[in-house]
């Protein structure tokens, strides 16, 4: 790389900050303009270490993404641009961290809005160091045909358009970032292009400023003339006027201050930028304008003719036979991106997924077409709630009410039972929460909790068959199946179960029918004749209860109805109520600071037989 | 989000709440509409001689004949209240004085000048023994320290140019103030010396407001004034409300309401070069505003600011207005989604539009800016608004002359 140059086709960069667009629009800018290497080394996110996958060419590639700058270098050392995305409040330490490190030597900040000490401490330092800045407040620059700054130039199509995929014969340089842009625009409509370009950035304290590039690009033989757009407020116009009395810049320059407007206001304004504003009368872009002309800088009549001179000054170097034309490149084919190609309409894609309960896309959340809000507004319950979620629609309040009932009765049936033992066990043996609620979770099944659901199909078979109650009894007998929903291991029909009672006097009460409850408990009259703890238990209760809700409602059809109670809804209110009382049993443990459980030998039989 | 001016009040607080010097200093603010004798009984210094000023953002106030010197308590009262009455003319700005300072009145023979810049290498200290409201005359008996950035001014460096001891310590503490709340300029003249003892006569001081987030506790409530002769339309205010609240930047500031060029321009320099381009083709007088937006507010922001635009736009027929949407290339921001806030502004002025005869001319680049100038060019169709829309192939500043008729490349 030559001494006036920051970069070249070979350089590297290391991007602080997840900025993964960025890093793809630059990769994207070295695919079109061939480059061999990819311009991003490394990226430096405190928040993670990873590899990142973005494209270089049409296919994929992994970018490792390093937690410190340190690290990034070390891994990386010949990668010599730091191209800073922090925010105004870290960017200060991460670019004095930069400009400690060895191996970087060109520093980019894009924040705006960085404190004027830390910026000119950062000056000093690299100042010390002899490294370059780039910014602070700066989208960066270019380096047509071989290394793109972050965001410089926007996307490809914009890239080509503007001639930037292979060098032109024009330095440019400016302060903002909108109207460098705007600048290679010009470049490209009125002359070969850029050959490099830099955004200083808009703070009054530059890291570099005009004359340092204006001088690099005087120095770059393969630059012929040089474009510059300075801004109202400051003295850099005066410095490089100071530089071309000197001798030190020769090359044809185009220059505009902006902020011509001034006039206009009365008080002093500040203006986008941080160091646009104008006090001293040298400071205004009139005299500015005025001072770079009779220093010999070409200077237009206003941003209007802008172009113009760049033509004339183009056309003339060519006359003069100082440019040879060089022909623009074909840009590769470029792929568009799926996501852009998609929200532009030009293709189409199938989806994976399907959902049809519930849609988190919008301003708050959307239960089955209601919005939280709403449901809160009105009060709705948890009852309401599963309504919405598990049957996606509103069902009646005596239906969302028996919910909340399950619910209540299910929660915990003691600490003994296999469910809740089992979550103990595991919250004993100092698993953390969601692993012994799991452990106790996935004791549900055939013989633990199950019974609900098996009870509501046995049931209602039956009595959909017309079955009569004997013929039921009689039926199960033959295939050797005990009645799911009948028997308790100790009530009975003369201690019967309280939450039977609870649930079917709610159901006699509140629905509009029963029948299946009827039929259930003519069922219980003719087991509890044979044995009297062969009683309609609360599994079964729940069971033939939510059978009548859903054909009482008039919201169910028959088949709707089946296909309830055959995807197991019925197993859905046991877990739910149930993870309930094993939080509460977990948590109960891990207050108690309860230690590792071992079941005692003498609980054992140990039946071992020993080998001869 | 640049160097600001506060109150001498104010910066003289902050300086004798921080600075590690022995300072003792009277002084009272006068806010606006307050009752100035009921300031008597907290500050007995009142009832001695005293000097009174405005303290708003304004410089050389002495030569404007606007400090009172040597007078009692209710000589002050009485000027104050007749400064404060009516707007006053400094320069060839008219404008309100709000505040007031009153100090007691110092006697000395000699003024010094001590001032602190900060420039880009390091701080600069002026200092000179001919200090007072002449001092630009007499600007080469004033003497320069340059201080690097990264160290603090030493006694010695002062005591080399000016044998001044009580001076010299002063300003090195100073400086410690001045690097530590973030000052940028800081100016006191006169400074005097009476007794041994250190008085801050005037002084005019500027905050780096970026480094406001790390100096909430120092800087405590301080407020940064409009400069003098700034008046905020409601409008104007409006914006610098919504700009405050978000990381985009929206600016607004009404130059002639009646002018029928009316602009908003996406971009802190594109804006400039805009408004520019209009005077400089000489049609200052025509021009109605100077807006800008820009850092990628979202559709709720741009709606907001269009139809501010819109609504001071359309309030008084006359000529035909002319409405420019302009921008340069854009770097990153989805140009088509910047857009549709304005569009729906535009849907909502639709008869404002077109019984003020608007014509729109769009110019824009950058992502998807194709997408947004067929949408803006469709929307006026819809509307039955003339829009013309340009694209980057037409250079930036060309739909003014395309608009005015005037001189174009």
């Amino acid at each position: 790389m030559n001494d006036y140059e920051l970069y070249d086709k070979n350089s590297q960069a290391i991007i602080y900050g997840s900025q993964i667009n960025a890093v793809q629009r630059m990769l994207d800018f070295d695919y079109l303009c061939g480059r061999k290497t990819p311009s991003v080394a490394a990226i430096v996110n405190p928040a993670r270490e990873s590899l990142v996958k973005v494209f270089f060419s049409l296919h994929e590639i992994m970018v490792p993404e390093y937690k410190t700058l340190q690290k990034a270098a070390a891994e990386h050392p010949t990668a010599h641009v730091l191209i800073n995305f922090s925010s105004f409040r870290s960017a200060y330490a991460s670019s004095k961290e930069a400009l400690e490190t060895d191996s970087i030597r060109v520093v980019v900040i894009v924040a705006e809005g960085i404190p004027e000490r830390d910026t000119r401490k950062l000056i000093a330092l690299a100042k010390k160091k002899g490294k370059t800045i780039i910014g602070p407040a700066t989208v960066g620059g270019i380096k047509a045909g071989a290394f793109k700054i972050g965001n410089t130039a926007g996307k490809t199509d914009n890239i080509i358009a503007s001639k930037l995929l292979r060098p032109g014969s024009v330095g440019v340089v400016s302060k903002s970032g909108g109207l460098s842009n705007e600048l290679y625009n010009i470049v490209a409509l009125n002359a070969d292009g850029i050959n490099e370009g830099v955004a200083i950035g808009g703070d009054r304290w530059p890291g570099s400023d005009y004359l340092d590039h204006l001088l690099r690009y005087e120095k770059n033989p393969d630059i012929r003339f040089m474009v510059a757009l300075g801004e109202i407020g400051g003295r850099d116009e005066y410095v490089i006027i100071d530089a071309i009395k000197k001798g030190l810049i020769t090359k044809p320059l185009i220059m505009w201050v902006t902020g011509t407007c001034a006039t206009m206001f009365t008080t002093s304004v500040q203006f986008g930028h941080a160091g646009a504003a104008s006090g001293a009368e040298e400071e205004s872009a009139q005299a500015k304008n005025e001072a770079l002309k009779e220093a010999g800088v070409i200077v237009p009549e206003s941003f209007d003719t802008f172009g113009e001179k760049v033509r004339e000054t183009y056309q003339r170097l060519k006359s003069e036979g100082r440019i040879q034309e060089t022909e623009l490149p074909a840009a590769p084919k470029f792929p568009i991106p799926l996501t852009e190609a998609l929200s532009n309409g030009l293709v189409r894609k199938p989806t994976n997924f399907t959902c049809t309960i519930s849609d988190d896309r919008g301003d708050e959340p959307i239960y089955a077409g209601f919005k939280i809000s709403e449901i809160l507004e009105k009060g709705w319950g948890i009852g309401d709630i599963i309504s919405l979620l598990w049957f996606r629609r509103r069902l009646p309040e005596f239906a969302t009410k028996f919910f909340e009932l399950v619910l209540v009765v299910s929660a915990d049936h003691g600490p003994a039972v296999s469910g809740a033992h089992n979550a103990i066990v595991a919250a004993r043996a100092g698993k953390d929460m969601v692993s012994a609620l799991a452990s106790g979770l996935l004791t549900i099944g055939p013989r633990f909790g199950g019974a609900i659901n098996d009870a509501a199909v046995y049931f209602k078979d039956a009595k959909d068959r017309g079955l009569s109650p004997k013929e039921f009894i009689n039926e199960m007998k033959d295939k050797g199946i005990n009645i799911p929903g009948i028997g308790h291991r100790v009530k009975s029909v003369q201690n019967p179960d309280k939450r039977v009672e609870i649930l079917s006097d709610y159901a006699k009460k509140n629905f509009p029918t029963t029948a299946y409850l009827d039929y259930a408990r003519e069922v219980e009259k003719l087991t509890t004749e044979k044995r009297n703890n062969l009683i309609l238990n609360v599994d079964g209760c729940i069971a033939v209860v939510f059978l009548d809700l859903l054909a009482s409602s008039g919201i169910f059809s028959d088949s709707e109805a089946r296909e309830i109670v055959n995807l197991g809804y019925l197993n859905g209110f046991f877990m739910v109520a149930r993870c309930i009382g094993m939080i509460g049993h977990i948590m109960d443990q891990y207050r108690m600071k309860k230690g590792l459980y071992r079941h005692p030998w003498d609980d054992i039989l140990y039946d071992v037989k020993r080998m001869e | 989000m640049a160097q600001r001016g506060i109150r001498e009040a104010e910066a003289k607080q902050l300086i004798l709440d921080h600075i590690d010097f022995p300072l003792v200093h009277d002084m009272v603010l006068v806010r606006p509409h307050s009752d100035i004798s009921a300031l008597a009984k907290d500050y007995p210094f009142l009832s001695g001689q005293l000097v009174a000023k405005p303290d708003v953002l304004v410089g050389k106030r002495g030569k404007h004949n606007l400090v009172l010197l040597n007078k009692n308590f209710q000589e002050c009262l009485e000027w104050i209240e007749k400064k404060r009455s009516a707007p006053v003319r400094v320069g060839p700005v008219k404008g309100d004085l709000t505040h007031f300072l009153i100090e007691p009145f110092i006697p000395h023979d000699q003024e010094f000048y001590l001032a602190i810049q900060a420039e880009r290498d390091g701080d600069v200290i002026y200092v000179s023994d001919q200090g007072g409201i002449h001092v630009e005359e007499k600007w080469d008996q004033v003497k320069e320290i340059r201080v690097p950035v990264d160290q603090f001014l030493r006694e010695e460096e002062v005591l080399a140019v000016l044998d001044q001891p009580l001076l010299a310590r002063f300003a090195a503490a100073l400086h410690k103030v001045f690097a530590d709340l973030d000052f940028v300029y800081l100016e006191i003249n006169p400074i005097v010396i009476v007794n041994e003892r250190i008085h801050m006569l005037d002084l005019v001081a500027k905050l780096d407001d970026t480094a406001a987030f790390r100096n909430r506790e120092k800087w405590g409530g301080v407020v940064f004034p409009s400069p003098f002769g700034t008046v905020l339309t409601a409008e104007e205010r409006y914006i610098n409300e919504l700009d405050s609240k978000t990381g985009a930047s929206l600016k607004l500031k009404i130059l002639n309401p009646e002018g029928r060029i009316w602009t908003m321009v996406a971009g802190g320099g594109a804006s400039v070069v805009y408004a520019d381009t209009i005077v400089d083709l000489g049609y200052g007088s025509e021009l109605a505003n100077y807006g800008e937006y820009s850092g990628d507010p979202n559709q709720e922001l741009t709606y907001e600011y269009a139809k501010t635009v819109l609504d001071l736009m359309t309030r008084k027929k006359g000529k035909p207005k002319i409405l420019i949407i302009g921008g340069g290339i854009a770097n990153f921001t989805d140009v088509a989604k910047t857009f549709t806030g304005i569009i729906m502004a535009l849907k909502d002025y639709r008869e404002k539009l077109i019984e003020n005869r608007a014509t729109i001319y769009v110019r824009r680049g950058g992502p998807n800016y194709k997408e947004g100038l067929e949408k803006m060019e469709e929307t006026g169709k819809v509307l039955g608004v003339p829009v013309h829309v340009y694209g980057p192939e037409t250079h930036m500043t060309k739909i003014i002359s395309l608009a005015l008729g005037g001189k174009s490349q």
